[in-house]
């Protein structure tokens, strides 16, 4: 069976949209790293399927994937050790505690 | 000419301020005086030497078969303002600039020996050498001026001076405000002058006085018949010029600052606020005399003010207290007469007779003699003040027998300037009187009268310091003549005031230079010699002996004598102008526009800024998630907007 | 490039900066010498082109500028660093040095952090000669901004009084000045050329090939006029300067009053006027009204302030406003006494912010009403007021007598009632500020001593004598011998006047 574009693309979208929703309305910091990481792999699951069936011949979208997965790992490294800090500054990780950033 | 001797005339006084300004701090006074004197009286030499050059030497330059010429000995560029108006600095020699050369360095002279007795004991004696320096310079730099320009340059100058001398005792807040007011009125008047000139050298392309004048007709052909609120443009000029002559000379309604300027010191006002700067005015007009005679509504309107001046200054003479201000009065009152004598004396036949240029040689005749008694008398009441330490007829009275020689050389000046002959007031006066019956006998009668009361007001001061009765004071402190220094001054002058009135002045000084054989007109003479008796009798009458009359008369008209006290109330007058209007209503509301208006709006511009930033600054509210809300939302718009775009 | 004998005049404040960064904070020493070696430098510099000049001019040099350079800086949009003088610029130059070396000497004991304080003053003196160098409407323009900048953090920091507040009013205002300022120099580059031909910011090579549509120049007109206006204190945008002045330190005041409102008036005729003269021809009458007003309402404001600083400030606002009008008059005689009221105004400002600092240093108070008869205890800096004095009122034999004279005389020669009247308003000026300066000297110097306390108070310092004699001598100079600074502008506005008179 010929797997048209399509099929890799909408989990792609509802990947994306859950993340989303996941970023909006979770108010606990890692669970919105969670949703935020799944944006990402959306992201790069795109990469990849363009890269498949745009340009079957060139590998950009596959190296640049790989490079996503790494940046990805090191700012959920970064993002977790700023989460283990404020946890230890303010006790919990409730988003809406975090709002020193205003005006 | 050799240009040497003209150039230290006005070299010599200058350096002497310089030196005196900048060195006199480390200098003794005695050092001080002597320079500023020997400065001075070399400055003197020279000038006679030049004046009598010019009159006597019979050089084609100076006298072209008997008509005296005018001469510029140099004349170089200072300012090109364009090609053709060039402020030239220079040195002018005619007639009246070597007579004022005389007059001031005379009169110069004599006050620096004066001074050397009278300020000895001040503080600032080196300052004052250096003031009095700095204000020979400018007043000879100004008469002669040989463009109108540099006379305004000087002009200026010497109100400066005037102001440093006037406050020279600057720690009296009297005498700060007397300076500072004859600074401003002066300076106004100088405002109507500068734009006088540039009228005038807007339509005759010079400056040059002897362009102006030789020909006035043609050099101001060009004015095209421009006018101005119905005058011509040429008119508005010589008005606005002679305002400038109105300010120095102290002619209503610009005579206030000159009664205050008594505040200076005495030698000082003898030959600034008596016989030299204030005839300043004087000398513009006759040095601008042709010109103003081609516009003759202008002249009329210097006799008009002359006029009026003249009877006002000496009516507020007769009830003033200060024997100073007494003078002063006097000195307005003399300088208007100078002012109707030039007034009439434009070139109008009278049966047959040209009687131009006889106002014009009595005015300078009257300038000169004026200057020496003038003189005197400050200078004599300077000795007064000396001995008892007040300026009031009050603190005086019989000091005929403690002050002999004041009281004698007082008595020579008093003569003088009542025109009693054969003292030198009289031969002028009697000229300028024929001058002014000659043009309308309405004048010629005014100034009679002004005359007459000349005559009351100043031995009514006399005979009030020294008969009226003896100062019980004088038992603690008893006056006495002043020491040689001040003396001898008043001895010169007063022989000067003896014989003056004998110099044939119309061979040297005419208006245009053709000589002018002067004669007693007998009925003028003898009307006003009995005119000035009359009014010495009346003093003589009133005040010679104590007595009650005066009181009595000054209680039957108390507003009279107030009125005329208080000066007829010009300065409240413009006390309420300058503090309440210009100050309080227009200066005060156009700082408060300016704060409250003007910066106000720059400020209202600042705080809108302000609020309308604050009331969007509640976006940023730090909640991260409705970040990510308005993010997504504008990428959807966006997102929208270009797809709306593509298809 | 450094063979050109200009680029030196920013090449020396670069240098100053440098070697102030070298001295330790503390060393005041060697901040002293730094800056006493590079602002005597940069004065014998200005002299020294002033008289190479003089002789390059006396040799029948008559380009219309000289030691011209250009080098590319940046080539998309052709901006070059491109220099040249002619004897204004020279001239403004030697302004400037002038001042600079005065005001370095007037704060020998700035305090505190001299270091920081000389190093941005060393920036705005870059500023300033930078201007006066340019012939390049970007690098002026650039300069121009680089001279402002500093005066916020000078005034902010080492101000007096509501500084924080008076520095950021100045800079906002100045600021929203340049704005209008780059609209208008945009403006005139894009139409610099021809249709098709290379657009150019050079201001010699605009003047000789472009016509720009008289619609837009009437546009760009307004800009650039109000933008250097700004900065020339013009009615009704000059309320930065009371407020400026009265809290900038000395030596700030000095330098910016001195100069940097010159580079307003000057920005004024060599772009707005030169540039565009058919709309100079046609709205100056707008700007007549404008700095008319300011003329005599400023000299007004004066009369009634009590605190020092902001009586000299507004009759600065009276002073400029004079610049401004003469260079509107567009005829040679009145843009001339613009010129020398440029100068003259910027060595008798500079002289009295200078006195005003060193009394202000003694009394610690600016307020007239609580001084008095300081004349009596400190005869040198009473002296030198009363000469600043006399400088601003218009005394012959000082320089601003000579500028005032020029100007009206100038003025006066446009023959139409309009001009008449606003000449002679403008003449009023003289009575209005003989009385606020006599009001001053009398309160201030003369009189009895209002405080007892200020008996104990010492007279001028060696410094303070030095840095006043200068500014002195200057006025007294131009006082006296006008007539080759008269020759030298003259000459110079040949061209301005020829685009002025081609374009009616």
């Amino acid at each position: 069976m010929d797997l048209s574009i399509l099929w890799y693309l909408v989990p792609s979208v509802i990947m994306f949209v859950c993340g989303v929703y996941g970023f909006v309305t979770r108010k606990n910091l890692i669970a919105m790293l969670i949703s935020l990481e799944l944006m990402l792999n959306s992201a790069d699951l795109n990469f990849v399927v363009f890269n498949r069936f745009l340009f079957p011949g060139s590998m950009e979208g596959m190296v640049f994937t790989l490079f996503s997965i790494a940046i990805a790992a090191a700012e959920t490294a970064i993002a977790i050790a700023i989460i283990i800090n404020i946890y230890r500054a303010i006790g919990n990780t409730d988003v809406r505690e975090i709002n020193k950033l205003k005006h | 000419m050799d240009i040497t001797l003209p150039i230290l005339i006005l070299a010599i006084p200058i350096t002497m301020f310089l030196v005196l300004g900048i060195g006199g701090v480390k200098m003794s006074r005695k050092l001080a005086g002597v320079l500023g004197i020997c400065g001075l009286g070399t400055t003197a030499v020279l000038a006679y030497i030049v004046a009598f050059t010019y009159y006597f030497s019979g050089d084609p330059l100076f006298i072209l078969d008997g008509v005296r010429q005018q001469y510029q000995v140099f004349d170089v560029t200072w300012l090109a303002f364009t090609q053709r108006l060039v402020v030239n600095l220079g040195f002018l020699l005619d007639p009246i600039s070597a007579m004022m050369l005389i007059v001031i360095t005379t009169i110069s002279f004599m006050v620096h020996l004066y001074s050397w007795g009278y300020m000895e004991h001040e503080p600032g004696f080196q300052r004052y050498y250096a003031f009095l320096s700095l204000f020979t310079f400018s007043m000879l730099g100004l008469v002669v001026a040989t463009n109108i320009f540099q006379m305004y340059i000087f002009w200026e100058l010497v109100g400066v001076s005037s102001y440093l001398l006037i406050g020279f005792f600057y720690k009296l807040p009297s005498a700060v405000s007397a300076s500072k007011k004859a600074f401003i009125v002066t300076r106004f008047a100088d405002l109507g002058f500068l734009i006088g000139i540039l009228v005038l050298s807007y339509f005759t392309d010079t400056f040059n006085f002897i362009t102006l004048t030789q020909n006035p007709e043609s050099v101001l052909g060009s004015t095209g018949g421009a006018t101005f609120m119905g005058a011509s443009a040429l008119t508005w000029a010589m008005v606005l010029i002679f305002t400038g002559g109105m300010g120095k000379s102290a002619m209503l309604p610009l005579h206030i600052w000159l009664p205050d300027a008594m505040e200076g010191p005495t030698p000082v006002s003898a030959l600034i606020h008596a016989a030299t700067m204030v005839v300043a005015g004087v000398y513009l007009v006759a040095r601008m005399f042709p010109v103003y005679c081609v516009v003759p509504s202008s002249l009329t309107f210097v006799t008009v003010v002359g006029a009026i001046t003249a009877f006002y200054a000496a009516a507020v003479a007769c009830a003033q207290i200060d024997i100073k201000r007494i003078l002063a009065f006097s000195t307005i009152s003399q300088i208007a007469f100078m002012m109707v004598s030039l007034g009439v004396a434009y070139d109008q036949p009278i049966e047959g007779v040209h009687y131009s240029g006889l106002g014009y040689m009595a005015s300078m005749f009257h300038l000169f003699t004026h200057a020496m008694f003038k003189a005197l008398l400050f200078l004599g009441a300077g000795a007064l003040i000396h001995a008892v330490h007040s300026n009031n007829y009050t603190a005086m009275g019989g000091l005929y027998k403690y002050m002999p020689i004041t009281h004698w050389t007082f008595l020579i000046g008093c003569l003088a300037i009542a025109g009693i002959p054969p003292f030198s007031g009289f031969f002028s006066k009697d000229e300028m009187l024929a001058a002014m019956y000659a043009n309308n006998w309405v004048w010629g009668a005014w100034m009679s009268m002004v005359a007459g009361l000349t005559a009351f007001y100043m031995f009514r001061m006399y005979f009030l310091v020294f008969w009226w009765k003896e100062n019980p004071h004088y038992k603690e402190h008893r006056p006495h003549d002043a020491p040689w220094q001040m003396s001898l001054p008043l001895i010169i002058l007063a022989a000067v005031s003896c014989v003056a009135g004998f110099i044939p002045f119309g061979e040297f000084i005419t208006w245009n230079g053709e000589p002018y054989h002067i004669h007693l007109e007998a009925p003028v003479a003898i009307t006003s010699i009995i005119i000035a008796l009359i009014g010495i009798f009346i003093a003589f009458k009133l005040y010679f002996k104590e007595n009650s009359v005066p009181t009595r008369l000054k209680n039957m008209m108390p507003t009279l004598w107030e009125a005329a006290h208080r000066r007829f109330y010009w300065d409240e007058i413009y006390q309420f102008i300058t503090h309440k209007i210009i100050f309080g209503i227009i200066c005060r509301s156009i700082a408060w526009f300016d704060r409250h208006v003007i910066d106000a709006t720059m400020d209202g511009m600042a705080w809108i800024a302000q609020r309308a930033s604050a009331s969007i600054k509640g976006m940023q509210n730090g909640a991260i998630q409705a970040y990510v809300i308005w993010y997504f939302m504008g990428a959807v718009v966006l997102a929208a907007i270009t797809w709306l775009c593509l298809i | 490039m450094f063979g050109n004998i200009l680029i030196w005049f920013v090449i020396i404040p670069i240098i100053m900066m440098a070697g102030l960064g070298l001295c330790r904070n503390s060393n005041m020493k060697a901040i002293r010498a730094v800056m006493v070696v590079c602002s005597v430098a940069l004065l014998g510099l200005a002299i020294w082109l002033c008289c190479d000049f003089l002789r390059l001019r006396g040799m029948g040099d008559e380009s219309e500028m000289l030691f011209t350079g250009s080098w590319m800086w940046y080539a998309p949009l052709n901006i070059h660093l491109a220099v040249g003088v002619d004897g204004i610029s020279v001239l403004m130059l030697l302004l400037s040095a002038v001042i600079v070396f005065a005001g370095t000497i007037a704060s020998w004991q700035i305090n505190p952090l001299p270091k920081n304080f000389f190093l941005w003053f060393a920036l705005l003196s870059t500023g300033v000669f930078g201007f006066f160098i340019s012939i390049d409407m970007f690098t002026m323009f650039m300069f121009y901004e680089v001279a402002l900048i500093p005066m916020y953090l000078l005034i902010g920091v080492w101000g007096t009084g509501r500084k924080e507040y008076s520095a950021m009013k100045l800079t906002l205002m100045l600021m929203g000045g340049s704005a209008f300022l780059m609209l208008g120099l945009l403006g005139i580059f894009w139409h610099s050329a021809p249709e098709g031909g290379q657009l150019t910011w050079n201001i010699l090579e605009i003047s000789h090939n472009a016509s720009i549509d008289p619609s837009w120049q009437n546009m760009l007109f307004c800009f650039t006029f109000v933008g250097f206006g700004v900065l020339g204190a013009m009615f009704p945008f000059h309320t930065w300067s009371p407020d400026g002045h009265a809290c900038a330190p000395t030596a700030v005041s000095m330098l910016h009053a001195g100069v940097l409102m010159k580079l307003g008036g000057y920005g004024c005729f060599r772009i707005a006027i030169f540039l565009l003269p058919q709309a100079a021809n046609e709205l100056a009458w707008i700007f007549i009204i404008l700095t008319g007003i300011s003329i005599v309402y400023g000299a007004f404001s004066a009369c009634v302030q009590t605190d020092l600083k902001y009586i000299n400030a507004y009759s600065s606002v009276s002073h400029c406003g004079m610049v401004l009008f003469a260079i509107l008059m567009l005829n040679t005689t009145a843009m001339t006494g613009a010129i020398m009221q440029m100068l003259s105004h910027g060595l008798m400002t500079a002289l009295f912010f200078a006195l005003i600092g060193m009394i202000y240093g003694r009394t610690h108070t600016r307020d007239i009403r609580q001084m008095g008869g300081l004349m009596q205890i400190m005869p040198y800096l009473g002296v030198c007021y009363m000469i600043a004095g006399f400088a601003s009122l218009g005394l012959p034999g000082l320089s601003g007598f000579v500028a005032e004279m020029t100007i009206f005389f100038g003025a006066f020669q446009d023959s139409d009632l309009f001009h008449r009247i606003f000449v002679i308003c403008a003449c009023s000026a003289i009575v209005t500020t003989a009385v606020y300066i006599l009001r001053v000297v009398g309160k201030l110097l003369l009189g009895p001593v209002h405080d007892e306390h200020h008996r104990q108070l010492t007279d001028a310092t060696w410094w303070e004598r030095l840095s006043t004699v200068t500014l002195i001598v200057c006025i007294a100079g131009i006082g006296c011998f006008p007539n080759w600074i008269n020759e030298t502008i003259q000459h110079s506005f040949q061209p301005i006047i020829a685009a002025i008179q081609g374009a009616i």
